[in-house]
């Protein structure tokens, strides 16, 4: 640094403005200040926080996961009660979140794909229906629409006492619906393993077909195998069980109604409001999906004779799949993230208990990290997932 | 069948005839879509009457609960009763014409910044209008200046709050966002590794997380004896989480830019900043005004997040209104209607608006 070298050629000497002016000790010097101020302000943060942590007494770390939790939760999937500790009740969370999201983006996914093709239908009337569809409860904010689902169940609803009865069995109450279950037998256990056998089967059998297809052209009518292997390997299964026939159904006792399995009005208000909205972004995805594929295509598989529905689902699906993917991945990520807003309705969601346990320990660092971080993992899984089908969706082109 | 046989009429002809033409095709074109018109056509006489006749004709507009009481259908009493205290929340009542002027000041501003783009004239006053127009706002809500009473930031709410905080939101969130997007663009790998983790972790979260972050953790965040009060954490949150999505949009605009604009500046000897500000960015951020106007619309919905955290939007000032006398309680639905109806009438239009501009900004390629 000190002497200056003089390469040949070089008229000046390389001085200290010389290497400032170079692009990349530049380019390491605005990284170094950059981290530097970061780590400035990270570490500000973090003092601050510890300062004032110790002064309100309120130790740091996980520890308090083992505690008694100590309160109810309306709606659990797993053994919990009040005595068990936070981890679970985190848990019992987390499996609530999930469950909402699935049957979210399922349902979401079906309605969104029947008004998204609505809105492409050569019938006017069934186009502007499906238009108002979703313009409508796409501009209304969707808590707006969890408040009012919410507000309407219980009260459109009547009391347990004069319970509705749409089907035998099923039961409508201000207090949520109740559907008859069957009573736990080793008959299920057998149908899950068969069901699970019949799964691997198929995925075999259809191997199988392809290659067979590839081969020699012949086609294997597959859809109904398969609904046949499921079927009869279930069906099997439940016969060699013994067939049980009892049924736990939900009956007024009291003053309220016991057996059979309920459905709280919190889940529905959140299930309802969350797939009501998505599905009208689903909508859009689908028939930008659709519209996206060229006409041509459709004149192509008609000149060579194929049939409009087998078109329809080996020329045209796949190709508008393709681009509805990562769309449609974002739309499940926002319903997933939006079943966060379960909390403002009473729905016990990650989010709600994990308010709860906040409230009651203090560690609110702790609470909002695993929370956020539940999040963070559940938005990396499904993507990871979307990504692999997506994958395989564009591999059909090559 | 012997109608559909004959030759379809041509286009002109009566009303009449060509109604029928039209409806034919439209309609009744085939078995499945006569089946499809006539169930729709069922579902809305089965739907629409009951409505009107709840809405409209067995309604009342009397803000009085008696008045409610007897009439069959709809309560709009109950809003007209309520509307100061749904629009405005607990803005001391004398003083509430100044939320009232602040908010129409806010949405000229707002309108004035999205006709910028269609009258290229107002272009040059955009920034003047915020830059005047903010302060003038704080003054309006805050006051304790020019003969204005003060009114504490607690007391705001209703809808000034709820465009408040997404136009401010938005607002800061946009040279945020910018520096995230060019951050993730740049060839320094630690800068745009900070920039790629920023964004994909607030984006990987929902919003309630960041509000919750935002109200619980901020303070702790902060310096022995300094405190920021609720509204300004949640406004905070709001601008760190939309300044992720902004980003998002804006790497779009930029990857949109063609590779020879960023040579053509190289070439020029321009700086990096130079050839951003005078040659990348006047083409990036034009084609990014439909996106940004819908994360703006996303942004406005979302705002009503904050009644969670306890603050008072639009939102939640119809739910302190319904809370406020046991007997409004049952109007829950004439409540969430007019709130319904406000938040569709100004997303609605802005959709639109932006649909608009996204078709007339391309307009220069389809020649």
């Amino acid at each position: 640094m000190s002497k200056p070298q003089n390469a040949p050629g070089d008229v000046r000497s390389k001085g200290l403005v010389d290497y400032l002016n170079d692009e990349n000790v530049r380019a390491v010097l605005y990284q170094v200040v950059a981290i530097g101020l970061i780590v400035l302000a990270g570490w500000y943060l973090v003092s601050n926080t510890l300062y004032n942590l110790e002064q309100q007494n309120i130790s740091t770390g996980y520890g308090f996961l083992d505690l008694e939790a100590s309160f109810e939760i309306s709606e659990t999937m797993i053994d919990y009660s009040a005595q068990s500790d936070y981890a679970t009740a985190l848990m019992v969370g987390l499996l609530n979140t999930v469950k909402v999201s699935l049957l979210g983006i399922i349902l979401c996914t079906i309605i969104g794909t029947i008004f998204g093709i609505a809105r492409l239908s050569s019938n006017w009337i069934v186009r502007k229906l499906a238009t108002v569809y979703v313009e409508t409860f796409r501009n209304i904010p969707v808590l707006l629409q969890l408040f009012f689902w919410y507000a309407l169940i219980p009260s459109a609803f009547p009391h347990p006492r004069d319970a509705l009865e749409p089907l035998p069995g099923v039961l409508l109450t201000s207090r949520g619906m109740y559907l008859p279950v069957p009573e736990p037998d080793n008959a299920y256990t057998l149908m899950t393993i068969a069901a699970v056998i019949a799964c691997v089967v198929i995925y075999f059998v259809k191997k199988w077909a392809k290659k067979r297809q590839d081969a020699t052209g012949q086609p294997f009518p597959m859809l109904l195998a398969g609904i046949g292997i499921f079927v009869g390997l279930v069906l099997a299964a439940y016969l060699a069980g013994g067939a049980p026939t009892d049924m736990s159904m939900p009956a007024l006792k009291g003053f309220n109604i016991q057996g059979g399995y309920n459905i709280s009005p919190e889940f529905m208000a959140v299930l309802i409001g969350l797939t009501v909205y998505t599905s009208t972004y689903v909508a859009e995805v689908v028939r930008s999906g659709i519209q996206a594929v060229p006409n041509g295509q459709w004149e192509a598989a008609d000149s060579l004779g194929i049939r409009r529905s087998i078109a329809l689902r080996k020329v045209i699906l796949p190709q508008s799949m393709r681009v509805a993917i990562p769309p449609l991945t974002n739309q499940y990520l926002n319903l997933t993230k939006n079943s966060s807003l379960a909390v403002a309705v009473g729905y016990p969601d990650l989010v709600s208990v994990s308010n709860t346990t906040m409230n009651q320990t203090g560690q609110a660092i702790e609470a909002i990290s695993i929370f956020m971080s539940i999040y963070l993992g559940l938005s990396l899984l499904t993507s990871l997932f979307m990504n692999w089908f997506n994958k395989k969706m564009t591999l059909v082109e090559r | 069948m012997s109608e559909n046989a004959k030759l379809p009429p041509l286009p002109t002809g009566t009303f009449s005839e060509r109604a029928v033409a039209w409806s034919k095709k439209n309609l009744f074109d085939g078995w499945f879509n006569t089946l499809l018109t006539l169930g729709s056509i069922a579902f809305l006489v089965w739907l629409i009457p009951p409505i009107v006749e709840w809405a409209i004709i067995n309604a009342t507009l009397a803000p009085s609960i008696e008045a409610c009481a007897e009439a069959t259908g709809a309560c709009w009493g109950f809003v007209n009763a309520n509307l100061r205290l749904i629009l405005f929340g607990t803005y001391p009542f004398e003083e509430q014409w100044r939320p009232l002027l602040a908010m129409i000041l806010l949405m000229g501003i707002i309108c004035g910044s999205l006709g910028a783009v269609k009258y290229p004239s107002l272009r040059k006053a955009i920034i003047p209008m915020w830059v005047i127009g903010v302060p003038i706002i704080a003054i309006l809500m805050w006051g304790g200046v020019f003969g204005l009473t003060y009114v504490q930031n607690s007391y705001w709410g209703g809808l000034p709050l709820t465009l408040i905080l997404s136009s401010i939101g938005v607002i800061f969130a946009f040279p945020f966002g910018l520096l995230l997007a060019l951050g993730r663009q740049s060839h320094m790998p630690a800068i745009k590794t900070v920039s790629v983790v920023y964004i994909e972790v607030i984006r990987g979260v929902p919003l309630i997380t960041v509000l919750f972050m935002a109200s619980v953790m901020f303070p702790l965040f902060l310096p022995d004896g300094v405190t920021i009060d609720k509204l300004l954490r949640a406004q905070i949150g709001i601008i760190l989480f939309t300044a992720a999505y902004l980003a998002e949009v804006f790497r779009g605009g930029l990857q949109a830019v063609p590779r020879g604009q960023f040579e053509a500046g190289d070439s020029l000897a321009l700086s990096y900043w130079q050839s951003m500000r005078l040659i990348i960015l006047p083409q990036a951020l034009r084609l990014v005004i439909p996106p940004t106007v819908n994360s703006f619309i996303s942004m406005f919905k979302d705002t009503t997040l904050v009644v969670i955290i306890g603050l008072f939007d639009f939102l939640g000032t119809v739910k302190l209104a319904l809370r406020s006398d046991p007997a409004w309680t049952k109007y829950y639905v004439e409540g969430y209607a007019f709130a319904a109806a406000i938040f569709f009438l100004i997303c609605f239009s802005m959709a639109k608006y932006s649909a608009y501009l996204e078709k007339e900004l391309r307009k220069g390629e389809q020649r």
